[in-house]
């Protein structure tokens, strides 16, 4: 049985429009003006067990919206969906109780409480019997080394002690389900390898499934062999990364290092999209002249010291994908 | 200057989009300013005595006091407080320019817009329907606008007063909830002072408060003669000055505390 | 319900270990609290001192309608914070922490905080009450002392019910709706003397628009054991404060209307 089943999910919300000045504040005394936004325009996916699937777009895209529907915080207007074989939003309470969010931003911890009671707090609102609570709290403890922030009140913590605390409160309860909404934003290098480690071990060895939205593109790089890439409220592209790729863009990026600085590069089938000093940034098209044969017209043409070939940033074929640029 | 001109208009522009909480606010004076009404209506059956003031006149005194309540020295401004407790006051510390006078201005900005947006509706309906009446003669309403302004500058020198001890976390709490405690009493907010027992008003008539609400609205009744205006503005002045000294000194001691203590 | 009462003991003892880390600013801000609601009994004894009566109520019953009123409210008004807090929660988006909870809402809220400072107006309540009662010389036996936590009770479920009406309202609008304040704290305000005194449009709208005389009324004639001027039967004196209870269960419905609007529309 899939995990998550979404079908033609169709959300729009009406905003209203503020206008500016004393006179536009008078004016919205007597009436308002709404436009309609359609976040969510017939997305469709489904999520086996165990999976960990990358869920990226632009803010605004629909990310957080269907998020919050599989949460069964959020009624669609239209369309199919089901969670461990439940509609989310009809059985909440019952939903919830399987599936874990983290919220990157806020914490739902206790922010006046130490780690550890805030943790307490919610076993018991999670009804988890003690003797599972204890097992999987130390467990957790162990795996995100909390041990010496269990006695801190949640305000006195950095950001990424917070976010290991509310990773660990996240999975108190054992769910099924884990979704992660900008888990690194904002975290220094070391504590988003230990987020990605944690995530990583969470999902290969016990199999939680998890959707982890995100802008960090080593995010998905570190953990997601599935990407679904969302953009005003539609699914652009769901696969695997290198699919990704392949669906905006075939061309490869190689990086050169002359040996002077003074020398310039010219190919008829290499394009130089950038320079640095001494490093130039070539793009190619591995269909129309294979690596190989460009490596070695170009060393025999040039003095050159040292050569990479790369895969353009993911960030760019994102960003083309956004636009809708053609491959 | 236009840094306040420009407070002053974006304080009103947020007011105003609050379209429902200022429609509320002014319901939820009116109700309030008839539940006192209604009470003193009954305190005044009650007794056949002559009393300092007529009921016609308590009537126009409680619209007053719903209409001007933004007028009083009742919160510290919540801005000024988060800046304090998080430590960012120190960078206004070290701005050359004067402090007192750059908050006493924010304070006196941040009183104007609330008290108009409130006292227009409310005076308006309540001289419609609900029984105020106007000024007896032009002189008692001249005495009673300048017995506001001078109500205006005396309030924010009480402001400044909470908004400086907050510099001091636990004796500010202290301050911050006795001085609207007894700005409420001793103002003549909660009740007209002609109406406290001749012992107390004796005190209250020296006390500053009184300046606030006292002093203007009893001219506007008439009550106190324009002719006596004088002194009492003198008063409030006096006071003024001595509780605008007294924030000064305050808020250098408050300084030094906060370099000395590094914040 | 069992487990439910559990939960908000547990919530309510975190709240209050969170309140006691802050001693002395909790005894300062108690302090401050207990002043400036007494500042109302103030305005009561220098009015009687003035005019001796109103409408033949003596300043010792007044004082048994105010410190009752005062003792409702500030149980109210400590229990339902969360619900107080409530326009802020949804303004900061913060909503959805609590409907991603395998527990009812209401009861999240319920059990955010229990605001140990109204115990300054609680105090000031009971000692007003008690010298009021003093001073009639009112005899404490089984029935009145029931009747007495019957209004209590009732009026706390009143005042409760009445905030979360108010925090029910923020589902629709992100304005802070200050008009329920004048149900709330002008019910006090107007409560303090006993409702006999106001004219007829003030009672009815306190009778059967907000209840409020059900409990802060009725039942407290019946406590002073005198006849009662807006002639209401001696049995539905005795009876009354169950109304208030009601709205409380009526208001938490509506709670539930405004929670499947916001899971329909978003924030």
């Amino acid at each position: 049985m899939s995990h998550v089943i979404v079908e033609d999910l169709v959300k729009t919300f009406r905003i209203a429009e503020r206008e500016p000045g004393i006179w536009g504040a008078l004016r919205g005394l007597a009436q308002r003006r709404f436009r309609t936004v359609r976040a969510l325009d017939r997305v469709s996916f489904k999520l086996e067990p165990g999976e960990l699937v990358g869920y990226i777009g632009p803010n605004g895209a629909g990310k957080s919206t269907t998020v919050k529907v599989l949460a069964g915080i959020l009624v669609p207007d239209s369309g199919r969906c089901e969670v461990l074989g439940r509609v989310p939003w009809r059985e909440r309470t019952t939903n919830v109780q399987q599936i874990g969010v983290v919220f990157g931003q806020r914490t739902q911890l206790w922010w006046d409480l130490p780690v550890g009671e805030s943790f307490d707090l919610l076993r018991d609102i999670y009804r988890v019997p003690a003797a599972d609570y204890r097992k999987k709290r130390d467990e957790l403890i162990g795996l995100l080394t909390l041990e010496p922030l269990l006695d801190v009140p949640v305000r006195q913590l950095s950001l990424g002690q917070r976010m290991r605390c509310d990773l660990a409160a996240a999975l108190l309860h054992s769910p099924a389900i884990l979704y992660l909404d900008e888990p690194t934003i904002g975290l220094d290098a070391i504590s988003k390898l230990a987020v990605r480690d944690f995530v990583r071990r969470l999902n290969r060895q016990e199999g939680v499934t998890v959707i982890l939205t995100t802008h960090d593109m080593d995010d998905i790089e570190a953990l997601c062999s599935r990407v679904l890439v969302i953009s005003q409220g539609r699914i652009l592209s769901d696969g695997s990364l290198a699919g990704l790729r392949a669906q905006v863009t075939t061309e490869r990026r190689l990086i050169v290092d002359l040996v002077d600085e003074a020398d310039w590069m010219e190919d008829p089938d290499a394009e130089v999209i950038r320079r640095d000093g001494r490093r130039l940034y070539l793009r190619f098209d591995p269909e129309r002249i294979p690596a190989a044969q460009l490596i070695a017209r170009l060393t025999s043409r040039y003095a050159i010291q040292d050569l990479y070939v790369e895969n353009p940033p993911i960030e760019e074929i994102i960003a083309r994908l956004y636009r809708g640029l053609p491959a | 200057m236009r840094a306040y001109r420009a407070l002053i208009s974006a304080r009103f522009r947020m007011l105003l989009q609050y379209r429902a909480a200022a429609i509320g606010g002014i319901g939820t004076q009116l109700f309030f300013g008839l539940a006192m009404i209604m009470a003193y209506e009954a305190f005044y059956r009650s007794s056949s005595a002559a009393q300092p003031m007529s009921y016609r006149d308590i009537v126009t005194y409680v619209w007053l006091g719903q209409a001007f309540l933004a007028m009083l020295p009742w919160n510290v401004d919540t801005d000024l407080r988060a800046l304090i407790r998080s430590g960012a006051v120190a960078y206004e510390m070290l701005r050359p320019m004067d402090l007192y006078w750059a908050w006493y201005c924010r304070a006196l900005a941040l009183r104007i817009a609330p008290t108009l947006l409130r006292a227009i509706p409310v005076v308006t309906l309540a001289m419609l329907f609900l029984g105020m009446h106007l000024p007896p003669t032009p002189a008692s309403a001249a005495a009673w606008a300048l017995g506001m302004l001078g109500s205006l500058f005396l309030g924010c020198a009480f402001t400044m007063l909470m908004n400086i001890s907050l510099l001091w976390t636990i004796s500010g709490e202290g301050i911050t909830t006795l001085i609207p405690a007894l700005v409420l009493v001793c103002s003549g907010m909660n009740i007209p002072l002609p109406l406290f027992p001749a012992w107390a008003q004796r005190i209250l008539y020296w006390l500053p408060f009184r300046g606030l609400i006292d002093v203007p609205f009893r001219l506007y009744l008439g009550e106190i003669p324009p002719g006596e205006a004088g002194p009492l503005f003198l008063q409030q002045m006096a006071w003024t000055a001595a509780l605008i000294l007294a924030g000064r000194w305050l808020l250098s001691r408050g300084k030094r505390r906060l370099i000395v203590q590094g914040g | 319900m069992r487990d439910a009462l559990y939960l908000y003991g547990r919530y309510i003892s975190a709240s209050v270990r969170g309140q006691m880390a802050y001693k002395a600013s909790f005894i300062m801000l108690t302090l401050g609290h207990f002043v400036i609601t007494g500042i109302e009994f103030i305005t009561i004894i220098v009015l009687f001192a003035r005019f001796g009566t109103l409408e033949g109520w003596s300043i010792a019953e007044v004082s048994v309608f105010y410190g009752l009123v005062a003792i409702t409210f500030s149980l109210s008004d400590a229990a339902a914070r969360g619900f107080d807090l409530f326009a802020d929660m949804i303004k900061a988006g913060d909503f959805d922490r609590l409907l991603v909870r395998p527990r009812a809402t209401a009861l999240q809220l319920a059990g955010q905080e229990l605001t140990l400072r109204r115990i300054g107006r609680f105090t000031q309540g009971l000692v007003v009450f008690l010298w009021g009662a003093s001073q009639l010389h009112l005899a404490w036996n089984a029935a009145r002392i029931a009747l007495t936590l019957a209004a209590i009770l009732g009026g706390a479920c009143l005042f409760y019910g009445i905030i979360v009406l108010q925090a029910t309202l923020a589902f629709w609008t992100t304005e802070t709706l200050e008009i329920v304040n004048s149900v709330t704290y002008g019910g006090v305000q107007t409560t303090q003397y006993p409702l006999a005194i106001y004219r007829q449009e003030f009672q009815r709208f306190f009778t059967y628009v907000i209840p409020l005389a059900c409990t802060c009324y009725f039942p407290i004639v019946a406590i002073l054991g005198r006849p009662d001027p807006l002639g209401s039967p001696e049995w539905f004196r005795w009876v009354s404060p169950a109304v208030g209870v009601l709205f409380l269960v009526l208001s938490l419905q509506v709670w539930k209307v405004g929670v499947r609007h916001y899971t329909s529309t978003g924030s």
